[in-house]
C-alpha cells in the first residue's frame, strides 16, 4: 500500500516536471535582470548642483518627457569615457537628462563639468549616495530611462557605450 | 545535389527497416526457435548500413561545398579547411542528431552480434527497446531537423562554422563524446529487456559489464576533450565552468560510474539489482534529458543551435514516453531479489560500494537542481536566475573530503566480511599527508581548515592508491589505475585551484611589466593571413626569476565567415605548470588587454583522466571477477 502511494506521488511529480518543461519552452529565453522590469520612480527631496537648493522629485520629473537619470562622480574614471556619449545624447530633444552627482566633493565636480561640458539639463547632489540606492543603484557609474509614465524602465550598470546609446535612441523612438 | 538525395532516401529506408525490424522480432520472440533468426541480424546491418550511406552523404555535402543543401549552407563556406568541413558535419543540430542515430543503430547491431550466448528473448526485448529509441529519434530527425532539406536558388556561398567550433578537440569531441553518451542507450534497452524477462543475475551483470565499460570510457574521454578545448578556446582559463552543457554530460557520468561500481557487485554477488537497474534507467534518461535541455533552447549555453520550439516539444514528450515505459517496466516486472542490501555486513566491500553509490547520488542530485532549477523557478515564480559555480563549489566540496577518505578504505576491503588491514602503512601515510599539506598551505590564508582537510584526505588517497598500483603485483590492476588516475585529478584539481594566479593589465608594444618575478615583454605584433582568418599575432617574451625565457604568441583572430573577431590563448605547457595569454583589443586605444595566468598542473588533469579511463580499458580486457 505504502508502495502504491509512493509510486503515484512519484508519478504526479513526473507529470509535474512534464507541465514545467513544456511551460518553459515557450518561455522568451533573453535574460532580464528584474530592475529592468518598469518600476516607479523613488520620490525624493534633492540638492540642486547650480543653485543649491532643495527641489521636490515631482518638480523634476514635470515635463511630459523621456528623462535619463546618469548617476556620476568627478573621482569616476569610466565617467569620464561615457561623457562624450552623454554629450551626445542631450542633442536629442526628446530627452530630459538628469545627472545624479554620487558623493562627490563640489569642487572636483565642478570642475570635471567645466572640462568636459555639462551635458546635463539639471544635476542633483548625491552626497551620501542613499538617492542612488533608492533608484536602485550599484555603484557609479549608472543609467536610468525613465518614461513618460514615470517609470523606470531600463537600467544599464557601467558606462554607456555605442551601443547602449543606439538602444537607447530605439526605446526614445 | 546526389548525395543529398542518396542521404534522405535511406534515412526514410532506415526508418522503414527499423518499423520492419520491430515486426520480425515481434515474430520470432514466439518462434520456438532455440535462436534469434539470422534474417533480425541481417536487417540490423541494412538499417545500420543505411545510417551510415546517409551521413556519408552529408559528409560529401560538406566536402563539396553542396549549398543546396540547407544544413551545408548554414554550417559551411568554401575557404573552410577541408578537416573543418568534414568535422562542420557534426558541428549543427542536423548532423549531430545523424550522429545520435548512427550510434544507436551502431550499438544495438554490435550488441546483437556479440550477445550470442545469452537468452534469446532476452536479446530481442533489447532489440525492440533499441529500435523505440531509434525510431523515435528517425521521426525526429526526419519531421523537425532534416539535415537534407533542399534549398532554391542555390547560395553562391555558405554562412560558415562557428569560428568557436574550428578546433581540432572539438572536431573529434562529439563522435567520441556520444559513443559514451549514446551508448548508454544500449545499457537503458539491455536492463528493461532483463527486467521484462526476469534475467537481472550474476551472468546478466557479467555481460551487460562491457557495455558499461565501454560507454563509460568513452563519456570520459570525450567530457574531458570537451573540456580542454573550452580550456584553451573560451580563453577565460579555467576548464569546467559548470555551464549546463557540461553539466548534463556530467550527470550520465555520475550515474554511469555508480552503475559500474553497482555492476561488480552483481557480478560477485548478486544483490543490488534494483540499484542496477535504476541507474541503468536513469544513465540514459539523463542524457536524453540532456539532449532536450540544450537542443531545446530551454537553457542558454554554447550547443543551443536553434531554438526551436517543435523539438523540444518532441524530445519532451518522446523523452516522458521512455521515462513512463521504463518505469513501468520496472515496477511491474522487477522482483527484488532476497539479497537485499539489508544483509550486507557493514565493512565489506559491498557496502563500501553503496556508500560511493549514495555519494555519487549525492553529486548527481546538486548537478540536476542546480542545472533545471532555473527553469522551475522562472516557470513558477517567473524570476530569472543563474547558477554559478560557487553554488556547485560550496554544496560539492564540503562532501568531498569524506568521499576520498571513504575511498581510501573501500577497495581495501573484501567481499562479505573483512577488517581493516594494514593499519601501520595507513597511520605512515596520514602523517606523511598531513606534513605536506601543512607545507603547501603555509603560504595561504584563506579557508583554512577546510582546506586542511581536503588536501591531507586527498593526499592520503593518493598514497593508499599509488601503494596499491606500485607494491601489490597481480592484485586488481584495472581497479589500482583507476582510482590511482582519480586521486591525481583529485590532487591536480586542488593545486590548480589553490595556486592558480593571474593578472590583467593594458600594455603597448615595445612595453613590458613585472609579475611575480617575472617580467613580460610585449615584442612586437604581426599580422598573418589564412584562408579562413587573418589575425594579429603577439609575440611576448617572458623571463621567470631564473631568467628562463619563454615566448607566448597570443592571436587576435577575424573570421571571415561569418565575421567573429576570437582571441586564441596561447598556453605554454611544461609538466608542473601551465602559462596562459590572451591578449583582445581595446577598441580606439593603442594598447591591448593582456591576461597572463600561470596554472599550475594543468597538464596533470589531462594526463589523470586518461589514467583513469585507461583503468576502465584494462578492466575490459580482463574475463575474470574482480577480486
Amino acid at each position: 500500500m505504502k508502495n502504491k502511494l509512493s509510486l503515484i506521488i512519484f508519478f504526479i511529480f513526473l507529470i509535474f516536471c512534464f507541465i514545467i518543461f513544456y511551460i518553459g519552452l515557450d518561455k522568451p529565453k533573453i535574460y532580464i535582470p528584474k530592475t529592468n522590469i518598469e518600476r516607479n520612480l523613488p520620490v525624493f527631496k534633492a540638492k540642486d548642483f547650480s543653485s543649491n537648493t532643495y527641489i521636490d522629485s515631482e518638480n523634476i520629473f514635470a515635463e511630459e518627457n523621456y528623462y535619463i537619470v546618469n548617476i556620476w562622480a568627478s573621482w569616476c574614471v569610466p565617467c569620464r569615457k561615457e561623457h562624450s556619449l552623454l554629450m551626445e545624447l542631450n542633442q536629442n530633444k526628446l530627452i530630459k537628462l538628469i545627472g545624479l552627482n554620487y558623493k562627490d566633493n563640489l569642487n572636483n565636480a565642478k570642475k570635471f563639468i567645466n572640462e568636459l561640458g555639462n551635458p546635463y539639463n539639471q544635476i542633483l547632489i548625491d552626497n551620501d549616495g542613499t538617492l542612488s540606492v533608492e533608484f536602485g543603484a550599484y555603484g557609479v557609474p549608472e543609467t536610468f530611462v525613465i518614461n513618460k509614465n514615470k517609470k523606470i524602465i531600463k537600467k544599464f550598470v557601467g558606462p554607456i557605450n555605442r551601443r547602449i546609446l543606439e538602444e537607447i535612441k530605439l526605446i526614445i523612438k | 545535389m546526389l548525395a543529398n538525395q542518396i542521404g534522405y532516401y535511406s534515412l526514410i529506408l532506415g526508418l522503414l527497416f527499423s518499423v520492419y525490424l520491430c515486426i520480425v522480432s515481434i515474430k520470432d520472440f514466439n518462434n520456438a526457435d532455440k535462436k534469434v533468426s539470422t534474417n533480425i541480424i541481417t536487417l540490423s546491418f541494412l538499417q545500420l548500413a543505411f545510417v551510415i550511406i546517409s551521413f556519408i552523404s552529408l559528409i560529401l555535402s560538406f566536402i563539396n561545398s553542396d549549398f543546396s543543401n540547407e544544413t551545408v549552407f548554414n554550417n559551411s563556406h568554401t575557404t573552410k579547411p577541408l578537416f573543418y568541413k568534414i568535422s562542420g558535419t557534426w558541428g549543427n543540430h542536423e548532423g549531430s542528431l545523424l550522429l545520435w542515430l548512427l550510434v544507436l543503430t551502431l550499438f544495438i547491431f554490435l550488441f546483437l552480434i556479440k550477445s550470442r550466448e545469452q537468452p534469446k528473448k532476452y536479446r530481442i526485448l533489447t532489440l525492440l527497446f533499441q529500435q523505440l529509441i531509434i525510431i523515435g529519434f528517425f521521426l525526429f530527425v526526419l519531421m523537425t531537423s532534416n539535415p537534407f532539406n533542399y534549398l532554391f536558388p542555390i547560395p553562391a556561398e555558405g554562412l560558415g562554422l562557428n569560428p568557436i567550433l574550428q578546433d581540432p578537440a572539438l572536431a573529434i569531441h562529439p563522435p567520441i563524446l556520444y559513443l559514451g553518451y549514446v551508448g548508454s542507450s544500449i545499457i537503458f534497452s539491455a536492463s528493461l529487456a532483463a527486467v521484462a524477462q526476469n534475467y537481472i543475475s550474476r551472468e546478466w551483470g557479467q555481460h551487460i559489464k562491457k557495455w558499461v565499460l565501454i560507454s563509460w570510457i568513452f563519456l570520459t574521454i570525450g567530457i574531458m576533450l570537451g573540456s580542454i578545448w573550452a580550456y584553451y578556446e573560451l580563453g577565460w582559463g579555467g576548464f569546467w565552468f559548470w555551464d549546463p552543457v557540461e553539466n548534463v554530460s556530467l550527470m550520465p557520468w555520475l550515474t554511469l560510474t555508480a552503475l559500474l561500481h553497482c555492476i561488480l557487485v552483481l557480478e560477485r554477488r548478486g544483490a543490488l539489482t534494483s540499484w542496477v537497474v535504476i541507474l541503468s534507467i536513469t544513465t540514459f534518461t539523463l542524457s536524453m534529458c540532456g539532449t532536450f535541455l540544450v537542443r531545446s533552447g530551454i537553457l542558454n549555453s554554447v550547443h543551443t543551435f536553434a531554438n526551436d520550439p517543435t523539438r523540444g516539444i518532441f524530445i519532451l514528450i518522446f523523452l516522458f514516453i521512455l521515462i513512463f515505459l521504463s518505469l513501468g517496466i520496472f515496477f511491474l516486472f522487477h522482483k527484488e531479489n532476497n539479497k537485499n542490501s539489508d544483509t550486507f555486513f557493514w565493512l565489506s566491500k559491498e557496502s563500501s560500494i553503496l556508500v560511493n553509490n549514495w555519494f555519487m547520488m549525492y553529486f548527481l542530485s546538486v548537478v540536476l537542481i542546480g542545472t533545471v532549477y532555473p527553469i522551475f523557478l522562472d516557470v513558477i515564480s517567473a524570476e530569472k536566475i543563474s547558477v554559478g559555480p560557487p553554488f556547485y563549489q560550496k554544496l560539492i566540496a564540503p562532501f568531498l573530503a569524506p568521499f576520498l577518505l571513504f575511498m581510501v578504505f573501500g577497495p581495501k576491503l573484501k567481499w562479505i566480511k573483512s577488517k581493516i588491514e594494514n593499519k601501520s602503512s595507513l597511520i605512515i601515510f596520514l602523517i606523511i599527508s598531513v606534513i605536506l599539506m601543512f607545507f603547501i598551505l603555509k603560504n595561504i590564508t584563506t579557508d583554512l581548515l577546510f582546506y586542511t582537510i581536503l588536501i591531507s584526505a586527498a593526499f592520503l588517497l593518493f598514497f593508499t592508491t599509488s601503494k596499491e598500483l606500485f607494491f601489490k603485483k597481480f592484485t586488481n590492476m584495472s581497479q589500482a589505475v583507476a582510482h590511482f588516475g582519480f586521486s591525481l585529478f583529485i590532487l591536480s584539481i586542488l593545486f590548480n585551484s589553490i595556486l592558480s594566479s593571474e593578472i590583467t593589465t593594458n600594455i603597448k608594444v615595445g612595453e613590458r611589466f613585472n609579475y611575480n618575478g617575472a617580467e613580460i615583454f610585449f615584442k612586437k605584433i604581426e599580422q598573418d593571413n589564412k584562408s579562413n582568418f587573418s589575425s594579429i599575432v603577439g609575440y611576448f617574451k617572458i623571463t621567470n626569476k631564473k631568467g628562463k625565457v619563454i615566448e607566448l604568441k597570443p592571436e587576435i583572430r577575424v573570421y571571415n565567415q561569418p565575421v567573429i573577431i576570437t582571441s586564441e590563448a596561447d598556453i605554454k605547457t611544461t609538466l608542473l605548470e601551465d602559462k596562459f595569454l590572451v591578449m583582445n583589443i581595446v577598441k580606439g586605444k593603442k594598447y591591448f588587454n593582456i591576461r597572463y595566468q600561470v596554472k599550475p598542473f594543468m597538464l596533470w588533469i589531462w594526463i589523470s583522466i586518461l589514467i583513469l579511463s585507461f583503468g576502465g580499458l584494462m578492466s575490459l580486457s580482463k574475463k575474470k571477477y574482480e577480486k
